[in-house]
């Protein structure tokens, strides 16, 4: 009979159950920090990667040899910036996971459950499509889109799965699209807006939830 | 004056109970394995305390199948819906008497 008692108990654990059933909260501030690092490595690599072909094709620009090189060079250069790409994903993804995990072990709220589904799929969505996009973007060769898209689309999965997760990936998701919708108007600096998105951003709202819901956490194990 | 305990509906008394429930309130349908992670209790626990609030009706099942495996799901009724509601207000009532 406990309800009879304490009442406040009660309410509290209806609210707790409310709150963990119907939205994933284990998402560690550090995921967004790990993964806001991986990006920012990322962009100064393709950066000299980008830079070192541009001095490279400015050298041999007049003979006619030249020509050659600089399309096999602009495939080449595309196709390592893609590989740059996917490993960035894979590595980010990776730590991102490993923090949530390990914050999951402390608070004892299992990681793998009904909400992370939900936001898995809520997030899958937009990202495939938004890859086939750009897919179809670098085959037409118009590159200065694919850094928009990436950061339009990530955006809009993650509007589409915060309402699974803690609210305030809501206004992370906002900020992407802001970036990318800029960023279309300023095709030439897509690499420093994909580094602000993915880098910056994503260290800044780490920062934020960690300071806000980890700081004070305890350990329940 | 009346009592405010007696607005507190018995069936809610339970934890268990209480939190299945509270599951219920804000999800559509739920899956009787999701359920059981959620509320960390043994098959037989949680299974009785379904079937106690599916008497009342408070609660739907839905049995289907995932293949060959069978998936029965959960759902609110509106009476569920209503009762559930209503104990939370009074215990929200009771708090506010105390202070």
């Amino acid at each position: 009979m406990y309800s009879e008692n304490k009442p406040t108990q009660a309410l509290e654990e209806i609210k707790q159950m409310m709150h963990r059933s119907s939205r994933f909260v284990s998402l560690s501030g550090w995921s967004g920090i790990a993964a806001g690092i991986c990006a920012l490595v990322a962009a100064w690599i393709a950066h000299q990667k980008i830079s070192q072909y541009t001095l490279e094709n400015s050298t041999n620009y007049n003979d006619m040899q030249g020509a050659y090189i600089f399309k096999d060079g602009q495939l080449l250069l595309a196709n390592q910036l893609l590989i740059i790409g996917i490993l960035t994903f894979i590595v980010a993804f990776f730590f991102a996971f490993l923090f949530t995990w390990f914050r999951s072990r402390k608070t004892g709220i299992p990681v793998w459950g009904f909400t992370a589904r939900k936001v898995i799929i809520n997030i899958a969505v937009p990202m495939l499509v938004g890859a086939l996009l750009i897919w179809r973007i670098t085959d037409l060769g118009v590159y200065g889109l694919v850094a928009p898209a990436c950061l339009l689309f990530y955006g809009l999965a993650l509007i589409n799965a915060s309402k699974f997760t803690l609210s305030e990936v809501r206004y992370l998701g906002y900020l992407q699209l802001l970036l990318g919708v800029i960023n279309l108007w300023a095709m030439s600096y897509g690499l420093y807006f994909w580094a602000a998105g993915f880098g910056v951003l994503h260290i800044l709202y780490g920062i934020v939830m960690w300071n806000k819901y980890e700081r004070n956490e305890k350990s329940v194990v | 004056m009346k009592n405010p305990i007696s607005g507190l509906n018995k069936i809610f008394d339970n934890r268990i109970r209480l939190g299945v429930m509270s599951v219920l309130i804000v999800n559509e349908e739920i899956s009787f394995n999701d359920l059981k992670a959620m509320l960390e209790v043994t098959d037989g626990n949680l299974a009785t305390h379904l079937v106690s609030l599916e008497e009342n009706g408070f609660i739907k099942v839905h049995k289907g199948f995932i293949g060959r495996k069978t998936n029965t799901t959960y759902s609110i009724t509106k009476l569920g819906d209503r009762e559930f509601k209503n104990h939370v207000r009074v215990l929200e009532g009771m708090i506010k008497g105390i202070k």
